[in-house]
């Protein structure tokens, strides 16, 4: 009985030694078998995630990141905070009561790159946004461990000194326009300013802010400071649109919600 | 060194290194305002550096000796130094985030020592600086012996290590300014990406020149996994690091893919890493050095030809297993965890192999450390193997993922397989390149084989246990149906378990450090041999240096 199943495979084996012997005498031989071999599994996996339209869902109210949250999120790069902290709830009933709302992909479709994450020495931060106070987030950015003493949590009281640089924006906003989330002309023409305006609620510029991104738009001294723009600034503002740029989550799963 | 290059190689190399420093200059200037200016200075530097080191031995003699009768060994001889001094750098710097973990005031409140910033330092550190830089040297040893033949010329190996080295100093100095694409295992910015591009197509030119004036008519089974390396890295690294500069004066860079094609992007990239730069590549070291240390011909050459393709073919579907339960479509989830379970199969295939290619060769294993380690390596590739198929199954998956079982997956085979198969090799390596009669201590091997094995054992299972204890608490419910433990409980539970894992990492830092100083005194203090047969011969009475499959 084993014999039998085993036979095809059998005679495959053979085929493919006897292939291979007459393959390893020729170096491009094996250079283009390689490249076969390992590219069906790519291709097969990948490509057809662009074509295959119920891959992300469709949400036309998705909202995109304002200049000063994007400047947030490349802080939260730069700082490699995707190495402890994931932004992906998964399907799993615990996951969705400590966290929320399990992740779509709808979520993260204008985040280039995207950051799921792969471990959790920290919480997950999917739904972080609005889940604590500007003043909690900056405190805790500046010492973890004032607000909880068990944290292992860098600190990152730096920030709240650094002044936020806001020249390189609308290049920035430029480059994310040419991969694919939709910037108008006038959000990237703005963009230095926008990032002012939106930490600065009684400035001049705070207008242009909800103008261009919406009333709902939080437009706070996010890091408490009135005197200058900070890099804490922009790291809180991104913190506190996590989970938020869409409500489809919520609509689409509402018994978790209770 | 530079004595072994003729006046055309020297005046070629100059121009190479001059134009680096324009390059370098050229950055320097048009990214002032941005940390790429720092890169610039750096790579002016390197090349400066290596400009006049060319630049002084311009009109020195021209070489005598005839280079079709001897291998060029030079370049795998810096290789093998420059692997061991990034061992010592990336394993500490592993130490140190390790710690920092456990006692997170090791931090010292700098800007750029935090764990976010040096985490890349030593991943960066160890697989590219210390895996790329062994197998770079060991492929240039390995091609020349396996094919019976000099390399093709000798500039071409030099730019290959040394641009190599360079990328790997711009990404891991980039790190600690804040300078990443946040892309695990690939975070080098493009100037760095476009860089390695360069690097590798010339790698793999210098490879297949070598082949083509082998001298023996089949290609050895360690080049063809050499060859899988060299080729499937520049797939993945090409596709992976598609993205767009935000301006051609910074650093910062936006990948071409977002969200969730970009996850199943980056794992397809992230996992073949493991796959052909930490797997195929070294598999080739074991199929020419642990053969070769055992004095044992390879047990089976149809379990290599059914082992390579079954790797090469299925490795690739697998990396959709880090996204279970995540929003990547169920069926490419169910395909990766299936093609993980059959990848057990080729996997088990090579692991058995190298074992039973020491049937009769035993006795050396107890005797001799050097294959000791190569034993353990496969020994660590099989279990390893293992524990992935496993913990790619859906189930499994939804308790390991996003724990330090993963981290302890990873360090059983980066520290078990690719670090034991490479020290066995090194050690294996250093009398032949450097014409020595034994290593310098025999003890110091010994020493370092029971530090690594006993470090990652420790390691091993501190993150099996922190890892498990870790999935269950966050999935435990109490009598209510409400969850037992907050987010810091579980935080709390690791602590005695992040410090035994970073014991055992000072403990296998501490071998690391003896490899060094070992390798470093034999070359110093142990007197010269003149080995038999260590030459290109395209005669068929002269044995070939290879052991012969089959």
């Amino acid at each position: 009985m084993l014999k039998k199943i085993l036979k095809p495979f059998a005679r495959l084996f053979e085929f493919q030694a006897r292939t291979h012997y007459r393959m390893e005498r020729h170096s491009m031989a094996l250079t283009f078998g390689i490249i076969i071999a390992a590219s069906i599994g790519g291709i097969v996996e990948i490509a057809p995630l662009f074509t295959i339209d119920d891959t992300v869902e469709v949400d036309p109210d998705m909202r995109v990141y304002t200049p000063l949250e994007q400047a947030g999120r490349d802080i939260y790069i730069r700082e490699g905070c995707y190495a402890c902290h994931s932004q992906m709830i998964r399907t799993l009933r615990d996951e969705v009561e400590r966290y929320g709302p399990y992740s779509l992909a709808v979520e993260s479709q204008y985040d280039h790159p995207m950051l799921w994450g792969s471990k959790r020495t920290g919480p997950d931060l999917a739904r972080l946004g609005d889940k604590y106070s500007d003043d909690w987030q900056v405190r805790h950015l500046v010492n973890p461990r004032d607000l909880v003493p068990e944290s292992v949590m860098p600190q990152y009281a730096f920030l709240l000194e650094k002044p936020l640089r806001t020249d390189d924006l609308s290049d920035r906003l430029g480059a994310l326009r040419a991969v694919g989330v939709p910037y108008t002309d006038d959000m990237i023409l703005n963009a230095a300013d926008d990032a002012a305006g939106q930490a600065f609620p009684d400035g001049d510029k705070a207008d242009g802010v909800t103008e261009r991104y919406g009333d709902a738009t939080a437009v706070r001294y996010f890091d408490g400071r009135r005197d200058r723009l900070t890099e804490m600034d922009a790291l809180v503002a991104y913190l506190q649109i996590l989970g938020k740029l869409t409500d489809l989550p919520a609509k689409m799963q509402p018994i978790a919600e209770e | 060194m530079m004595s072994k290059l003729t006046s055309a190689e020297r005046v070629k190399a100059m121009m190479i290194t001059g134009f680096g420093v324009l390059v370098g200059l050229l950055m320097a200037i048009v990214g002032r305002n941005d940390p790429m200016g720092a890169h610039g200075w750096i790579i002016l530097f390197f090349f400066g550096v290596l400009f006049f080191v060319v630049g002084n031995a311009l009109y020195a003699q021209e070489p005598t000796e005839d280079r079709g009768a001897s291998y060029y060994d030079d370049p795998t001889k810096v290789g093998i130094i420059l692997a061991l001094l990034w061992a010592v750098v990336g394993m500490s710097m592993g130490v140190w985030v390790a710690s920092q973990l456990a006692w997170p005031d090791l931090r010292f409140d700098a800007a750029w020592s935090s764990f976010g910033r040096l985490r890349p330092v030593h991943t960066s550190g160890v697989i590219f600086g210390f895996g790329g830089n062994a197998l770079i040297a060991t492929s240039y040893h390995i091609m020349q012996r396996t094919s019976r033949a000099r390399m093709p010329d000798q500039i071409s190996p030099w730019f290959v290590l040394l641009g190599f080295n360079l990328f790997c100093i711009v990404a891991a100095s980039g790190y600690i300014m804040g300078i990443t694409q946040s892309k695990e295992y690939a975070e080098p910015e493009w100037y760095a990406d476009i860089w390695l591009v360069v690097v590798w197509v010339v790698y793999f030119i210098l490879y297949m020149r070598t082949l083509a004036r082998r001298n023996e008519p089949h290609i050895y089974v360690a080049n063809w996994y050499y060859l899988s390396f060299i080729l499937v890295v520049a797939i993945l690294h090409i596709v992976n690091n598609l993205a767009l500069p935000a301006s051609f004066t910074g650093a910062k860079s936006y990948s071409l893919f977002s969200g969730v094609q970009d996850a199943m992007t980056q794992w397809w990239y992230g996992h073949n890493a493991v796959a052909f730069f930490l797997t195929t590549g070294f598999l080739g070291m074991l199929y020419y050095f642990l053969p070769k240390r055992a004095e044992r011909p390879i047990y089976s050459y149809r379990l290599s030809i059914l082992s390579f393709w079954g790797i090469v073919f299925f490795y690739i579907w697998v990396g959709s297993h880090h996204l279970h339960y995540t929003a990547l479509p169920h069926w490419v989830q169910t395909l990766g965890m299936t093609f993980s379970i059959m990848l057990l199969v080729p996997s088990w295939a090579s692991a058995g192999n190298a074992l039973m290619t020491l049937n009769g060769a035993w006795h050396k294993v107890r005797d001799d450390a050097t294959l000791r380690f190569m034993m353990v390596a496969a020994v660590f590739y099989g279990l390893s193997t293992f524990e992935g198929s496993f913990m790619a199954i859906r189930p499994v998956n939804g308790l390991s993922h996003y724990t330090d079982w993963t981290v302890g997956h990873v360090h059983s085979g980066a520290m078990g397989w690719v670090a034991m198969i490479t020290f066995g090799s090194i050690y294996a390596l250093v009398p032949v390149l450097w014409r020595r009669e034994t290593m310098y201590s025999w003890k110091a091997v010994e020493w370092h084989f029971w530090l690594a094995l006993s470090g990652t054992v420790i390691y091993v299972f501190a993150m099996w246990n922190s890892g498990i204890i870790q999935g269950l608490m966050w999935r435990t419910y109490n009598e209510a149906g409400t969850l037992r433990y907050s987010f810091v409980d579980s935080l709390v539970a690791m602590h005695p378990y992040y410090i035994a894992r970073a014991f055992g990492g000072l403990l296998f830092l501490t071998g690391a450090c003896i490899c060094l100083w070992n390798v470093v005194m034999t070359i110093r203090r142990v007197p010269h041999v003149a080995p038999t047969l260590d030459y290109p011969t395209s005669s068929e009475t002269m044995e070939p240096a290879v052991p012969v499959a089959e």
